[in-house]
């Protein structure tokens, strides 16, 4: 009876311990999640990191630990990630577009593809803003258009980057327009007010959040967003204006490819509920709250391809 | 007036004070560990202040980069490894005077200069933030291209003995530099297919290896320590502190150009600590009646470079809390704290959020002159490790923790590769008489020259000679004399002097029959 209660208890224990991984992955989160963050602390990438964490730290229950992996505007902390992370939603990654679909296509390697991850959502876009210093002679979007017509190449736009959002959204205007201006790419969003303030350039090509920073000192002439800006009431946005140009940084998140659905649906959740209770904060800066999650995800990818993929083949071509 | 006196108030208490104490002394040491920067020591503190009210959570972190600008020149004058980048010129005298069993002077002397600069930058931040931020949207592409010129200048000033060593060793530099995703245009240039390459080969991994490898290669070698062990001082570290307090408040001229370059660069977007703390020193330098005596152990380099970097640290927020712009990159960090609270930069941080403003102005003030018993009682006890520690203990020791220090830059095994590959070509670079300094310095400026040079090219893509953009306004043309007046007073002695004596060798050969 003894020895038959202890083979009993025996096999017992041997059942839990084979069940334990199920049971695991039915607790997921039960340890720290490490969120990497492509880019250098204190640019929009990292200062969304920063409102998330709490919130996400006491939604999921376990540590969110926020690390830096800068480096060739995403591309090394990306084709690491790609290259290295495992499949257990315990390793994701900040994913910005016009970036992944961008660099892939204009560099011989860059290390990464841009579909080689499982993108749980995109949180938030900022929308591309074209912003004039305060005297300048522009008053309006069809002053600047008017000007670079009759004198081509003579207005420069600053932007942050080289093929990126700002980039693109430049090259997506002289289309529009039919116009030819000179893009000035700087490095990040750092010293665009800089520039706006001290008249180097004709103006910049940024994201709304800089179009709200500068209410003061600057003029938006406009937005390239589907709908005004909440942040910006009084901006018209391109599309008012008669130019078809909606675009500008998409931020979201991803994990390895075949990181069980269960675990992308929790952290979809996660982020969504994170969202709604920092978009007070979050809005007045001028970032567009989003919650674009599963089939959504691919076809704004798909959207975004078919928009960007020309006008980059074309810049390639003329490199 | 009311506000400052309210925000005085405010951070006037135990809480407040305490907080700055543990920012500064939290500071200190990652400012001091090879490899973690001022950016660092903030990204990696601030998940701490976010269950901290705004205004003690920007004390907090105002303290912990004050400490870790003056944290970087410890490593920098008892290892000849710049803690961080802005303390690079504190080897170039710190190190030998170290060498000389001066360790405990140079560091006094550091301290008193950090506290001075810390408290200057405040005065400058509180007095004068608007005027001198209209300064800072004055320097466009051409001025920033003058401006990294004129550093290149100090090129000369670093090649103790050789010119063209030292302009091989800045060449190099610039070349390092180029390596990666270029900053203008966006192709990658010399990575080989290594897609991790892309990031190029950040500063503080070229610095570590170039510095720190090559001096532990020839500890090794020689098998002893290069410290003296017996750093006994005269008359005891406080007779030192006296020493070097009557040496800069005697002739503080020194401090007070230091103090001004520091405010100036500070404010130059982009320049950051650093470009200040190398022009202060080669400015030092210039107007010493002694120059030769820099690099060989002048306390005079040293008060320099710290006061200068410390009043960046102040200085450099002008730009960011008038109009949003961060003079350093420590700054971009503290500009997303502020939107995280919902400040945004401008008039209105100096009026309706007037006290929090003025109170965290104020605390970077007090966090300055905590670093003088911090400092002092920090630095004696770092003192006393390095030099009492048996070198066979020191080496390994040092060798660890730059490694670490370097892989937690950026989570990234390549850079410490990278790191150990530059410090081996350092140490044989170095025997040919190949210094680190003009190499650490074409790789911060060749950047700087190259982002200026192109962006005022293609801004100028419509005139008909664009290089005159180069010069097209009066704050340019200023600094391109300045530069041409940088080379010659490098040049002319050397070269009057040689002339000279070919002059003489001819008149000796006429009158030989």
């Amino acid at each position: 009876m003894t020895r038959a209660t202890t083979r009993w208890a025996g096999s017992l224990t041997l059942m839990v311990a084979l069940g334990m991984p199920g049971i695991a992955l039915a607790e997921y989160p039960e340890q720290p999640i490490t969120y990497t963050i492509p880019f250098d602390p204190g640019g929009e990438s990292d200062v969304t990191a920063r409102f998330q964490e709490p919130h996400l730290e006491e939604i999921l229950g376990v540590d969110v630990n926020v690390n830096h992996r800068p480096g060739g505007g995403g591309a090394v902390g990306w084709s690491e990630f790609q290259n290295t992370a495992e499949p257990t939603g315990y390793e994701m990654i900040g994913v910005n577009i016009p970036h992944i679909i961008a660099q892939p296509i204009m560099r011989e390697n860059a290390g990464y593809e841009t579909d080689g991850w499982k993108i749980v959502t995109f949180f938030h876009t900022t929308p591309n803003a074209l912003i004039v210093p305060k005297d300048s002679q522009f008053k309006t979007l069809d002053d600047l258009v008017q000007y670079a017509k009759k004198n081509p190449q003579a207005v420069t736009l600053g932007g942050s980057g080289t093929f990126s959002a700002n980039h693109l959204g430049a090259l997506r205007l002289e289309r529009e327009a039919g116009i030819d201006v000179t893009y000035i790419p700087f490095t990040g969003t750092g010293p665009l007010p800089a520039a706006v303030q001290g008249n180097h350039v004709s103006g910049i090509f940024n994201y709304s959040m800089l179009g709200v920073q500068m209410q003061d000192n600057a003029r938006v002439l406009a937005v390239a967003s589907e709908e005004r800006v909440p942040a910006l009431p009084d901006v018209p946005t391109f599309k008012e204006l008669g130019y078809d140009i909606v675009g500008g940084a998409y931020r979201g998140v991803a994990v390895p490819k075949g990181t069980p659905d269960a675990i992308v649906n929790k952290l979809e959740d996660a982020f969504a509920k994170t969202n709604e209770r920092i978009a007070e904060k979050q809005e007045p800066l001028g970032f567009v709250m989003t919650d674009i999650t599963d089939g959504e995800v691919d076809e704004v990818m798909q959207q975004l391809k078919t928009a960007y993929q020309p006008i980059l083949e074309e810049a390639k071509a003329n490199q | 007036m009311d506000m400052l006196l309210e925000a005085l108030f405010s951070i006037l208490t135990l809480e407040g004070l305490v907080t700055i104490l543990c920012g500064v002394t939290a500071g200190l040491f990652i400012g001091a560990l090879p490899g973690l920067t001022a950016t660092m020591a903030l990204a990696v503190l601030l998940p701490f202040t976010f269950t901290m009210s705004p205004l003690q959570g920007l004390m907090a972190l105002g303290a912990v980069y004050m400490g870790a600008i003056y944290g970087g020149a410890f490593t920098a004058i008892l290892i000849n490894t710049p803690g961080t980048p802005s303390s690079i010129a504190t080897t170039f005298d710190g190190y030998p005077m170290a060498r000389q069993g001066r360790a405990y002077e140079a560091l006094a002397a550091a301290t008193i200069a950090s506290v001075v600069g810390g408290i200057v930058g405040v005065a400058f931040l509180l007095l004068l933030a608007p005027p001198l931020a209209r300064l800072a949207v004055v320097f466009g592409p051409a001025e920033m291209f003058w401006v990294a010129l004129l550093g290149l200048t100090l090129v000369a000033s670093l090649s103790s003995g050789s010119l063209l060593k030292g302009l091989l060793g800045g060449c190099i530099g610039m070349l390092l530099s180029t390596i990666g995703v270029s900053p203008i245009g966006g192709e990658t240039r010399f990575i080989f297919g290594i897609p991790a390459l892309q990031g190029g080969i950040a500063l503080i991994v070229a610095l570590i290896g170039l510095f720190v490898v090559p001096e532990l290669i020839s500890m090794a070698a020689q098998g002893r320590g290069a410290l003296p062990e017996s750093g006994k001082l005269q008359g005891g570290a406080g007779s030192a502190i006296g020493r070097m307090g009557r040496h800069i408040f005697g002739k503080p001229i020194n401090l007070i150009r230091s103090c001004i370059i520091g405010q100036i660069i500070a404010i130059i977007p982009g320049a950051g600590g650093n470009v200040t703390s190398l022009v202060a020193y080669n400015e030092a330098r210039r107007f010493s009646r002694d120059p030769a005596s820099f690099g060989k152990g002048n306390v005079d380099g040293v008060i320099a470079s710290e006061s200068s970097n410390n009043v960046m640290v102040a200085g450099s927020m002008v730009p960011l809390l008038t109009l949003g712009i961060p003079g350093a990159p420590p700054d971009a960090i503290i500009l997303g704290v502020l939107l995280m609270h919902g400040l945004r930069p401008g008039l209105d941080l100096f009026t309706e959020t007037g006290v929090l403003t003025n109170g965290f102005i104020l605390s970077m003030g007090f966090a300055a002159m905590f670093l003088l018993p911090v400092g002092l009682l920090g630095g004696r006890l770092i003192h006393r490790v390095v030099v009492k520690t048996p070198f066979y203990f020191l080496l390994p020791s040092i060798a660890m923790v730059t490694i670490l220090g370097t892989y937690a830059l950026r989570n990234s095994m390549i850079d410490v590769f990278i790191m150990l590959l530059l410090g081996t070509a350092g140490y044989f670079l170095r025997l040919i008489g190949i210094q680190a300094a003009p190499i650490v310095l074409g790789m911060i400026l060749g950047v700087i020259a190259e982002k200026g040079y192109v962006q005022t090219m293609l801004v100028a893509v419509v005139d008909p000679i664009p290089w005159l953009r180069l010069v097209a306004n009066p704050l340019s043309i200023v600094l391109a004399c300045l530069v041409v007046l940088s080379v010659a007073t490098t040049l002319l002695p050397g070269w009057l002097e040689r002339s000279g004596r070919m002059a003489k060798v001819d008149s000796d050969e006429e009158k030989s029959p």
